[in-house]
C-alpha cells in the first residue's frame, strides 16, 4: 500500500517536471502556450494600429485640404528636440530588445539594468516632450485654450516661421492651423499615453525580474512587452514624419 | 483514448453529476475570481440580462409615451434622454456582448476540445470592463442622462448639448475594450486551441461565425474608441478635429463612427447565425446545407461588412460617386445573408425537423430576419433610403434585424444550450408558448413602424400627427405581449434550475463535442483531450456511435 503510494507520488513529481509551474493548466505544453499568447499580442497591436489608423487618416485628409495651414504650422516645431527624442525612443528600442536578450539567456542582472534603462529613457522621453508642449502652450498653439494665429498672420515677427521664411496666411487658412495642432495634440497625447502605460508595465517588471521572475526560462512577458515598446516606437517614427519633418524644405 | 463517447441520455435514470464546473467551488469569491470560461458566461449572462430589463423598461417607456399623438408622458427632451439611453443600453452593453460573450464564452472551447479560452484572465477582465462601462451607463442615466442618440452625433453632442456626453462615451469606450478582449481571446483559441483532428472545416459553424465576429471586434472597435476619445478632447478642451468653425469636419466624426458602428451590427447578427446554424441542423437530423458555403460566408459578410459605412451618409453631403459605390457594396452584403438563409432552408428540406422550442425560435429568425435584410436592401439604394432614412422604417428594419434576428437567436441558443450550461431541462410546453408570443408580439410591435414610416413618420419625436395614432396603438399593444414574450423565459428558466428535468449529457442527441461531455461539464470540460474523427453534423457517425454503446452495454 505504502509502495503504490510512493510510486504514485514520484510520478507525480515526474510530471511536475515535466510541467514547468507557469504552465497554465489549459494549455497541453509550454510551447503552445508561448505560441498563443505572443499571437495574442500580435492581435492585440494590429487592434493599436487601427487604433491610430483613426487619427493618421484625419491627418491624411486635413493636410490634403488645409496643405499652407499644415505647413506653416509643422514649422512651429522644433525639430532638433523631435530628433533628439527619436534617438532617446530608438536607443530604448534596443536596451528593451537587450532586455528580452538577457531574459532569454538567463541573465538577471543585466535583465533589471536593461528594463531600468529603457524605463529611464522612456522618462527621458516624456520629459522631452513636456519641454514641447510647455513651448506651444507659452505660443498660444493650444487649440481651445487663446488659440493665437500671430505666428502664422505675421510670419515677420515670428522666429521659426521667420527661419523658414513663411508667407502670411489668409486669415481662412491660418485659422485652419488649429486643426493641425488639434491634432499635434491628440497624436502625440495618445502616443505619450500608451508611453506612461508602458512606463508603468516596466517598473511592474524591473521588480519581478529582481526576484528573477523572468530568468527561469518563462520570457514571454518580457517578449510580448517588447514588442508593445517597440511598436509604440514606430508610432513615434511615423508622427515625427509626419508631422516634424514633412514640410522641411526651405 | 478518444473522448467523443456518446452515451444515451436515459431520462429516468440520468442524475446531476456531483463533480462539475458549478458545483467545484461555492461562495462569491470563486466566481469573481474565476478563470472558468464557463463561469463567465454565467456571470455575463446574469449581468446582460440585468442590462437587457433596463434597456428593455426605457422601450417600454417610449412605447407608451408613443401611444397618444401629444408629448404627455415626458417631456419632449426627457424622451430623447429615454430613446439614447435605451439604444446605447440595448446595442453597447445588450447586443454587442449577448451571444459571444455568453454562449461563445462558453461553448468555444468545448467546441473545439479546449478546457479553456487561451486567455482566462484577459477573458475575466473582459468582464469586469463590461461590469465598469455598464454601471457607467446606469450612472449616466441617475445623473440627469444624456440626450444625443446613441450616434453621439456632432457638432451636436461636442457643441451643443450639456447632458452627459462624457460619462456615456467613457461607458462605451470602456464596453468597446470589454468587446475587443473577447473577440481577441477567440481568435487566439480558435487558432490555437483546437483538439487533434480538429480542421478548420471539421470546426461547427457556431464557431466559424463567432470567428468572423471576432474579427469585425477586433478591427473595427478601436476606431470608434479613437473617435470618442476626439469627442471627449473637443467637449474638455476644444480641440477642432470634429468642429466646423475651427476648420475640422463633423463629417469625418461620422466616417469614424459608422467604420465601427456598421460592422457592429454584423458583431451582433453574426454570433447569432451560427446559433442558427447549430440548432437547425440538430433538429433537422441533417448536416447544414453547403457547410463550405455557410462558414465562408460568415467570412465574407465580415469582409464586406467593412466597405459599406457610409451607406448611414447618404443624405449628410457625401459625394454622389460615394453614395454610387457604397450603394452597390451594401448590395453585396445581401449575398453571402442570403447564402446563409438558403442553406438553412436547405438542410431543412427533408430532414426530419422537430419542434422543440429552439427550434421555433430559429423559425422566427429566418422570417424576420429575411423581412428585416430585405428592407435593408431598400434602405441600401440611395433613391429609396433618401426617402426612408430617419423615418420609423429604420426604426423597424434596424428591429426586425436586431429583435427579430438577434434576440430570437439568443433566446434559441438558450434554450438549446440550457441542458448544457445547468444540467437541466426548461419545460418544454411554456416555452413553445413564450416562443409563439414572442413571435406574435414582434410582428404586432414593429410590423406597424414599417407602413409608418413609409406614411413618413419621422424617428426620434414625441409627438406626431394624429392621424398615425392608430398604427402606434398596434405598435404599443405589441410591445405590450412582446414584454410578456421576454418575461416568461426568465420565470421559467429560473425555476428549472431547481424543478427542470435532469437533461443528461446530450439530451438533443447532437453531435458536437459540447454534447459528449457531461451537463453541468466539469472545470476541465473534459476527462482527457477529445480526438475529433468525423465531420461537424456527422449524425450517421452519431448513428454509428450509438450502435456502438448499446452493443457494450
Amino acid at each position: 500500500m505504502s509502495e503504490s503510494t510512493a510510486i504514485a507520488h514520484g510520478a507525480a513529481e515526474a510530471a511536475h517536471q515535466e510541467h514547468p509551474a507557469y504552465l497554465r493548466h489549459h494549455f497541453e505544453n509550454v510551447e503552445q502556450q508561448a505560441d498563443a499568447t505572443n499571437f495574442a499580442m500580435w492581435i492585440f497591436l494590429l487592434t493599436e494600429i487601427m487604433f491610430f489608423g483613426g487619427l493618421f487618416t484625419a491627418y491624411l485628409i486635413y493636410r490634403n485640404w488645409y496643405y499652407p495651414a499644415f505647413v506653416s504650422a509643422s514649422h512651429q516645431l522644433d525639430v532638433r528636440w523631435g530628433t533628439l527624442n527619436t534617438l532617446v525612443l530608438i536607443f530604448s528600442s534596443f536596451t528593451m530588445a537587450m532586455g528580452v536578450w538577457c531574459a532569454e539567456t538567463r541573465r538577471r542582472k543585466g535583465l533589471v539594468l536593461c528594463l531600468g534603462l529603457t524605463f529611464v529613457l522612456g522618462l527621458a522621453f516624456l520629459g522631452i516632450k513636456t519641454i514641447e508642449y510647455g513651448e506651444k502652450i507659452e505660443k498660444n498653439h493650444v487649440p481651445g485654450f487663446h488659440y493665437s494665429l500671430n505666428s502664422f498672420l505675421d510670419p515677420e515677427h515670428d522666429a521659426a516661421a521667420k527661419q523658414y521664411g513663411d508667407k502670411p496666411l489668409p486669415l481662412d487658412m491660418a485659422r485652419h492651423t488649429e486643426v493641425y495642432f488639434s491634432l499635434y495634440f491628440a497624436m502625440t497625447g495618445m502616443h505619450a499615453l500608451h508611453m506612461i502605460i508602458g512606463i508603468g508595465i516596466l517598473g511592474y517588471m524591473m521588480f519581478r525580474a529582481w526576484g528573477g521572475a523572468y530568468t527561469s526560462g518563462h520570457v514571454t512577458f518580457v517578449e510580448n512587452f517588447g514588442l508593445y515598446w517597440h511598436f509604440v516606437d514606430i508610432i513615434w517614427i511615423y508622427l515625427f514624419a509626419l508631422l516634424y519633418l514633412i514640410s522641411r524644405h526651405p | 483514448m478518444s473522448a467523443t463517447i456518446v452515451s444515451l441520455p436515459d431520462q429516468s435514470t440520468a442524475r446531476i453529476p456531483k463533480m462539475n464546473y458549478l458545483s467545484k467551488e461555492n461562495g462569491l469569491l470563486s466566481w469573481l475570481l474565476t478563470g472558468d470560461h464557463k463561469r463567465i458566461a454565467i456571470l455575463y449572462l446574469i449581468s446582460l440580462s440585468f442590462f437587457f430589463f433596463i434597456g428593455g423598461a426605457l422601450a417600454g417607456l417610449i412605447r407608451l409615451e408613443l401611444l397618444t399623438p401629444q408629448a404627455d408622458l415626458m417631456a419632449t427632451d426627457t424622451y430623447n434622454k429615454v430613446f439614447t439611453m435605451h439604444g446605447v443600453i440595448m446595442i453597447f452593453f445588450f447586443l454587442v456582448p449577448s451571444v459571444p460573450a455568453t454562449l461563445g464564452n462558453f461553448l468555444i472551447p468545448m467546441m473545439i476540445g479546449a478546457k479553456d479560452l487561451a486567455l482566462p484572465k484577459i477573458n475575466l477582465l473582459s468582464w469586469y470592463l463590461y461590469v465598469a462601462g455598464g454601471l457607467l451607463a446606469i450612472y449616466t442615466m441617475a445623473a440627469g442622462g444624456v440626450d444625443t442618440g446613441w450616434t453621439f452625433t456632432t457638432p451636436l453632442s461636442t457643441h451643443y448639448v450639456n447632458t452627459n456626453v462624457l460619462t456615456t462615451g467613457l461607458a462605451a469606450f470602456i464596453a468597446g475594450f470589454s468587446s475587443i478582449f473577447t473577440g481577441l481571446n477567440f481568435i487566439v483559441t480558435i487558432h490555437k486551441m483546437r483538439a487533434p483532428g480538429m480542421t478548420w472545416f471539421r470546426l461547427p459553424l457556431f464557431v466559424w461565425a463567432h470567428y468572423a465576429a471576432s474579427i469585425l471586434m477586433v478591427l473595427a472597435t478601436p476606431v470608434v474608441a479613437i473617435a470618442i476619445v476626439l469627442i471627449a478632447l473637443e467637449r474638455t478642451i476644444g480641440i477642432g478635429v470634429f468642429d466646423p468653425t475651427k476648420g475640422g469636419d463633423p463629417l469625418l466624426f461620422q466616417h469614424l463612427f459608422w467604420f465601427y458602428s456598421h460592422p457592429a451590427v454584423y458583431i451582433m447578427i453574426l454570433p447569432g447565425m451560427g446559433v442558427i446554424s447549430e440548432v437547425i441542423s440538430t433538429f433537422s437530423r441533417k448536416r447544414v446545407f453547403g457547410y463550405t458555403a455557410v462558414a465562408f460566408s460568415s467570412v465574407a459578410i465580415a469582409v464586406f461588412g467593412f466597405f459599406v459605412w457610409a451607406h448611414h451618409m447618404f443624405i449628410m453631403g457625401i459625394s454622389n460617386y460615394a453614395v454610387l459605390v457604397f450603394s452597390l457594396l451594401t448590395m453585396l452584403v445581401a449575398v453571402p445573408s442570403a447564402i446563409k438563409i438558403f442553406n438553412w432552408t436547405f438542410t431543412l428540406y427533408k430532414g426530419s425537423i422537430t419542434f422543440e422550442t429552439p427550434m421555433l425560435y430559429t423559425f422566427g429568425f429566418m422570417g424576420l430576419f429575411t423581412i428585416g435584410g430585405l428592407t435593408g436592401v431598400f434602405l441600401g439604394t440611395s433613391g429609396t433610403d433618401i426617402h426612408l432614412t430617419e423615418t420609423y422604417f429604420i426604426v423597424a428594419h434596424f428591429h426586425f434585424v436586431m429583435v427579430g434576428g438577434m434576440l430570437m437567436a439568443f433566446l434559441a441558443g438558450i434554450h438549446f444550450w440550457w441542458p448544457k450550461m445547468t444540467g437541466r431541462m426548461y419545460p418544454e410546453k411554456i416555452s413553445q408558448l413564450a416562443a409563439v408570443v414572442t413571435f406574435i408580439g414582434f410582428n404586432f410591435t414593429f410590423f406597424p413602424q414599417f407602413i409608418l414610416g413609409t406614411l413618413g413618420m419621422p424617428r426620434r419625436y414625441a409627438s406626431y400627427p394624429p392621424e398615425f395614432q392608430i398604427l402606434n396603438v398596434f405598435s404599443t399593444a405589441g410591445a405590450t405581449i412582446l414584454g410578456v414574450g421576454y418575461l416568461l423565459p426568465v420565470l421559467y428558466l429560473v425555476w428549472s434550475l431547481k424543478y427542470g428535468a435532469v437533461a443528461g449529457n446530450n439530451p438533443w442527441q447532437a453531435t458536437g463535442l459540447e454534447w459528449q461531455t457531461q451537463s453541468p461539464p466539469l472545470t476541465e470540460n473534459f476527462t482527457s483531450t477529445p480526438i475529433m474523427d468525423h465531420e461537424a453534423y456527422d449524425y450517421e457517425w452519431l448513428e454509428r456511435q450509438k450502435e456502438k454503446e448499446v452493443a457494450s452495454v
